[in-house]
């Protein structure tokens, strides 16, 4: 019955927004990290997504295939009096821009919305089918 | 006697599966709104059909049940269309996008929610004319 691989297809997709969701989440909570010793501040990460097939042409399922960090250079505050200011007085902030993040966490939460409410209304189908013939 | 009996529920079987089918692709296609590349697939439900149960609409019998197939005795023989009969594969189609995307992917989230709210309402449509038929029959053993 290809209404079960519903649920493996929209599975797949819920589990890759939470994926995605929690790098999002990493990014915002380390935004404002500064450089330490080695002057290598917290670099965005980003998830890349990827179709994976499950089963026949036209049951694609979703998969984070790789987590890559972003090597644009950190934002340089002038700051001579931090702690953890380099020679010439800037401190290396992370590369987090927390526009293009929030933006993300929309996306990524309407994504996930949408792929439960697609697993709910196969289930209900699922059901009425299952009391197909009883008098319906 | 059975099969003029069963035959009445062939049409709405089919239709049932295909639907399903149509249902497992557009949430396919949802569940890769975001992923780079993907291209959205669908397939025209009423030529699928027709294709399916051996109808056309034009010049066809239009008594429910009867066809213009080819008969067939075992499971391996080919249908009017070249596959094997009673397989349900529709042909897959490539929509076409409404805007481009730097990504390339063709889905279009509003389309294919319309699409799915449809699917479903269509899928229950089709098990309300099953149970229809079912109790139909009912009536006609009991005689009551």
């Amino acid at each position: 019955m290809s209404m079960f691989k519903i649920f493996n297809v929209s599975g797949s997709a819920v589990s890759a927004q939470t994926q995605r969701l929690n790098v999002v989440a990493s990014n915002l909570a380390n935004a404002d990290t500064v450089a330490g010793p080695d002057r290598q501040a917290y670099k965005a990460r980003q998830v890349t997504f990827s179709t994976t097939p499950m089963g026949e042409v036209g049951t694609a399922g979703v998969s984070v295939t790789s987590i890559t960090e972003d090597n644009s250079p950190g934002r340089r505050i002038h700051d001579p009096k931090h702690p953890q200011a380099d020679a010439e007085g800037y401190v290396t902030y992370s590369n987090v821009n927390a526009v293009e993040e929030m933006v993300n966490m929309i996306s990524a939460s309407r994504s996930y919305q949408n792929n439960v409410e697609v697993m709910n209304t196969a289930k209900t189908l699922l059901m009425k089918t299952l009391q197909m013939g009883q008098g319906g | 006697m059975l099969k003029q009996m069963t035959d009445a529920l062939n049409f709405n079987a089919t239709a049932l599966n295909l639907r399903s089918e149509r249902q497992r692709l557009i949430a396919s296609n949802i569940a890769n709104a975001d992923t780079p590349g993907y291209t959205a697939r669908d397939f025209n439900f009423s030529d699928a059909l027709r294709q399916a149960t051996g109808r056309t609409s034009r010049g066809g019998t239009g008594i429910p049940g009867t066809s213009l197939a080819m008969a067939t005795s075992r499971s391996g023989h080919m249908g009017l269309n070249g596959q094997p009969a009673g397989a349900a594969r529709p042909d897959l189609n490539y929509a076409s996008p409404a805007q481009t995307n730097l990504d390339n992917n063709s889905v279009d989230m509003d389309r294919e929610r319309a699409s799915f709210a449809d699917n479903t309402v269509r899928y229950e449509a089709t098990l309300r004319f099953i149970n229809g038929q079912v109790r139909t029959l009912n009536t006609a053993i009991t005689g009551q």
